[in-house]
């Protein structure tokens, strides 16, 4: 806190403060230095990937030709996508009802709806295992043909995801011009017919984000599939878990790259599609 | 906003499907978690059963979660929860501040550099730094070339913290950044103008203005922390246990469910305790709503 | 002059993005002055302000208060203290706290800050508010506790923004009045900012009208609205009149000019003036007869617009060449303007000395 002002800066100009710079360039190197370590490495030659020995392209390779890592691979964006798709009608009918209606006990109701977002993810997992195990759904999925033996994982998976849908969704809604509604109903249109031409198309950019949140969140978990998932049924990251037990490998490197490359392209999508251009406000 | 009684045939469509999947998959698996919590395994002809269960037997579980033993996890849960949330602060409060004060234009992007690290798999960020920290990882290979180490970082409730401020900053970053963002910037300029210096200024002023944000974020880190498994389980091997690593346990490997049981609703009443204390406090900073 | 107690010497201000909100300004600011920064919204009246105050810093030039320079001093170290326009009083303080504030930060001893908090409340009159919390409070309120907190600190200038401004008119007068007498009372040289011309002709002793950054005129409020330098102030303060002229001759102080819609003119001015003036006549200063006039300036038009307004009419005079011309008429009569009626053909006229000559 120097007491002297240098010449042309205001007292207030602290991102021009050199301590601040220093600070911002320690953190951001803190937080990226061990994924840009990751990425490099899943390119390096050396098998135990402790020295830089060259450059090549094994490791993606060897990672394709692993059987078990790619069915993880499969299944995660197979549960992804199914959850994704469930999570986001559920979510947008949440989002529609809070943001539609009055009605009694709704802090109560807005309240159970958040709690999946806040109680912590390993309680939510061993609830949903004990409840799959005494509902005999676990035993039942067993035996049930891919991708229905997936079917566990995906009921959890929507289930944590579509909160999340709900609460983008509802953001978006709060910027709707109810007047466009009334215009449409007094223009003669019925419910469902404003429904899909008025409200859907402004919910769009919502619907899109809540998606990719959601594609993103169930790509991502681990500790709620750890639970619900069978022995026959794994996950990327389950797979992962069980390999970095046993230790480093450039091969985990290289697939992981991959997945970071997935979630980063559907990250930027989605901030794109939440900073709407300010022209489409209702 | 209209009564759901205006159009109730829309309100039962919009409201079935979600309300019938939550109480589904979520109330009644509780609800059965919540029953486990009070069964005991039953005992048959002098067998302890792996799959039957005695239900509603009474407060076993919670009894026995007050042996010493787990107790002294708990708290170690907690205070490494509490120890990381505060690094996270300390560490966030200033980049928060400085994005606040950074050109409009940079604004964006220095957003973006936070919170994308949030997207990139927790296992994934984890394993990260397990390659950088391991005895013969980058951090080790550095000391070395200056005569030090190797040392074993991971494995120990320094990893544990490290990796816990390493994985949810973003979560303190942001509210911090919204609050700030949101605070009005004569204030601190009229307390400069007052004569107190920057230092006085931020903690007499900016700090009591950005309370809110400052809850939140604490709110936002310590539930994830308290209830963590994957790091403590990565990073920090059989030594730095926390609650989550016995639950999994209960679940898994000691196959105790109702014990795991009650420990999960334990975690879950400690998360609903930092929630009403978050309330609790917006109650009461309402007139200081900046 | 009495003694000078802030220095502006040509200080200009440039926002990174190529807005120059301050360009070379020069002022010298009295002690004890009540001193007002006039101009329309975006003139750079707030950035000269802070830059006195310190929160902003000149790209170039010189601020000296005191006989000190400035420039390496930060905002907590000046002998300034501000009133800013959103009053920034502390919410989470109570109103003792928020006047407190300044003598606490800088180490005053606590029996003689309670002294001077409470001397400085029972100057705004906010003693038996002390306990509340600014929410609590109106908007008048709180600018009080804004202008104790400032005055307890005791500055060798007082910087005040627009400090009226979010304040209702009946409250507005009030506290116009009421800053005057403070400002006598303390001795403190006020420098306050404002757009409202009637605020600071009214209040203060010295006025600068800005315009784009730059200084267009310093003096009294008589001296502006009588003798304004340019057809910005002229327009700017009051009401006025401008007709472009062409000057034919100059001979001494005496101009011949041809006016646009009067015709040929002779007007008086010090100094010499290029081919293009304007002349300035303010509308209250106009005279309306029915017959034409023996004397002055003259011209002969049409009541095109009347309004009433009680103890003025405000007339607009169309002359046959389209000039348009606004007199204030005093309703010392019944009759007055009522017994006007649009379209009524009517000489306005007024005396050559009333007319100003503006040369730039
Ligand atoms: N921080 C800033 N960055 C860039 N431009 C600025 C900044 N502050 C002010 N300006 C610009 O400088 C010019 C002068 O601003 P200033 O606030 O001094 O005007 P003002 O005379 O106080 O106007 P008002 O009566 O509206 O308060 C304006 O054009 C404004 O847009
Ligand atoms: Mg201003």
């Amino acid at each position: 806190m120097a007491a002297q002002l240098k010449p042309g800066q205001g007292p207030l100009d602290y991102g021009s403060r050199t301590w601040l710079k220093l600070l911002f360039a320690a953190i951001f190197f803190v937080l990226y230095a061990p994924i840009v370590t990751l990425v490099a490495f899943s390119f390096n030659t050396d098998k135990r990937g402790v020295v830089w020995r060259g450059f090549t392209f094994d490791n993606y390779t060897k990672a394709w030709n692993n059987d078990a890592l790619i069915e993880a691979l499969t299944n995660s964006l197979v549960i992804a996508f199914i959850a994704t798709i469930f999570a986001t009608i559920l979510g947008a009918l949440a989002a529609l009802l809070l943001w539609r209606f009055r009605f009694p006990f709704k802090g109560a109701y807005e309240g159970f709806m958040a709690l999946p977002i806040v109680i912590p993810e390993i309680c939510m997992g061993v609830a949903l295992l004990l409840f799959f195990v005494s509902a005999g759904m676990m035993e039942f999925s067993v035996h049930m043909p891919w991708p229905l033996n997936l079917g566990n994982i995906i009921f959890a998976h929507v289930t944590f995801c579509f909160p999340f849908v709900a609460v983008v969704v509802r953001s978006r809604l709060v910027g709707f011009n109810r007047q466009l509604e009334e215009a449409s109903k007094d223009l003669g249109a019925s419910e469902w017919q404003t429904f899909w031409s008025i409200i859907v198309p402004y919910m769009k950019p919502g619907l899109i984000a809540g998606a990719l949140l959601a594609f993103t969140l169930s790509l991502d978990d681990f500790v709620i599939t750890f639970f619900t998932s069978g022995p026959e049924t794994v996950t990327f990251p389950v797979k992962v878990y069980s390999l970095v037990r046993r230790g480093v490998s450039p091969e985990i490197n290289a697939a992981s790259t991959v997945l970071i490359v997935i979630t980063v392209i559907a990250t930027v999508i989605a901030m794109k599609l939440q900073a709407p251009p300010k022209s489409d406000r209702g | 906003m209209e009564s759901w009684k205006q159009n109730p045939r829309v309100f039962w469509t919009l409201g079935v499907p979600p309300s019938v999947w939550l109480l589904l998959f979520f109330i009644i698996p509780l609800g059965f978690l919540f029953v486990m919590s009070f069964s005991d395994k039953a005992v048959i002809d002098g067998q302890v059963s792996i799959t039957d269960y005695d239900y509603l037997t009474g407060f076993g579980n919670y009894i026995r979660s007050m042996d010493p033993l787990y107790l002294g996890i708990m708290w170690k849960s907690v205070w490494i929860s509490a120890l990381a949330t505060a690094l996270c602060l300390v560490l966030a409060y200033p980049v928060a501040f400085g994005i606040c004060f950074a050109a409009e234009r940079r604004k964006p992007l220095l957003l973006l550099l936070v919170v994308l690290p949030f997207w990139i798999n927790l296992l994934i960020r984890t394993y990260a730094l397990i390659a950088v920290f391991r005895t013969q990882g980058y951090v080790n290979k550095i000391l070395g070339v200056v005569g030090l180490g190797p040392y074993e970082m991971l494995y120990n409730n320094f990893a544990v913290i490290f990796g816990l401020v390493y994985v949810y900053m973003p979560f303190m970053v942001l509210p911090l950044y919204a609050t700030i963002e949101r605070l009005d910037k004569s204030f601190l300029e009229a307390s400069l103008d007052l004569g107190a210096s920057q230092f006085q200024t931020f903690l007499r002023v900016t700090v009591p203005l950005t309370m809110p944000g400052i809850v939140s974020g604490i709110i936002l880190v310590f539930i994830p922390c308290l209830g963590s498994f994957l790091t403590p389980d990565l990073l920090g091997g059989a030594n730095a246990l926390m609650i989550g690593n016995v639950i999994e346990r209960q679940f898994k490997a000691a196959n105790d469910w109702p014990f795991g049981s009650a420990l999960s609703f334990l975690l879950m009443y400690a998360t609903f305790g930092a929630l009403a204390l978050r309330y609790l406090f917006s109650l009461r900073s309402k007139g200081v709503d900046v | 002059m009495p003694d000078t107690i802030v220095s502006i010497r040509n200080v200009t201000k440039a926002f990174p993005g190529g807005v120059t909100a301050v360009d070379n300004v020069s002022l010298d600011i009295a002690q004890n002055e009540f001193f007002a920064l006039l101009g329309p919204s975006g003139c750079g009246k707030t950035t000269l302000l802070r830059m006195i105050s310190g929160l902003e810093t000149p790209t170039s030039g010189q601020i000296i208060i005191g006989g000190e320079d400035m420039a390496l001093t930060p905002p907590n170290r000046r002998p300034t203290n501000m009133v800013f326009q959103s009053y920034a009083v502390f919410p989470h303080m109570t109103v003792e706290q928020n006047v407190a504030y300044g003598l606490k930060v800088t180490g005053v001893p606590a029996d003689e800050t309670a002294r001077r908090v409470a001397e400085a409340l029972e100057m705004v009159k906010l003693t038996a508010l002390a306990a509340r919390k600014p929410d609590q409070m109106s908007g008048g309120q709180r600018q009080r506790v804004a202008l104790a907190r400032a005055l307890v600190k005791r500055p060798k200038v007082l910087l005040l923004d627009e400090p009226l401004s979010a304040l209702d008119a009946k409250l507005r007068d009030d506290m116009r009045m009421e800053l005057t007498r403070l400002q006598e009372t303390v001795g403190i040289t006020f420098i306050i900012v404002t757009h409202d011309q009637d605020e600071a002709l009214s209040m203060a002793s010295r006025i600068a009208v800005m315009d784009k950054g730059a200084v267009q005129q310093v003096a009294t409020p008589a001296e502006l609205y009588e003798h304004p330098r340019n057809r910005f102030v002229a327009d700017f303060i009051g009401k006025v009149n401008l007709i472009e002229a062409r000057v034919l001759r100059q001979i001494g102080r005496k101009l011949d000019c041809e006016a646009r819609g009067l015709g040929r003119l002779e007007l008086v001015n010090d100094g010499l003036v290029g081919a293009q003036i304007a002349v300035a006549v303010r509308p209250e200063k106009l005279k309306i007869s029915e017959t034409e006039p023996g004397a002055g300036i003259r011209v002969r038009g049409k009541v095109s617009a009347l309004a009433y307004y009680g103890d003025t009419s405000h007339v607009v005079i169309e002359t046959a060449d389209g000039l348009n011309l606004s007199v204030n008429v005093q309703n010392d009569r019944r009759s007055g303007a009522g017994a006007m009626e649009r379209g009524q053909s009517v000489w306005a006229h007024w005396a050559p000395e009333d007319s100003i000559v503006l040369t730039e």
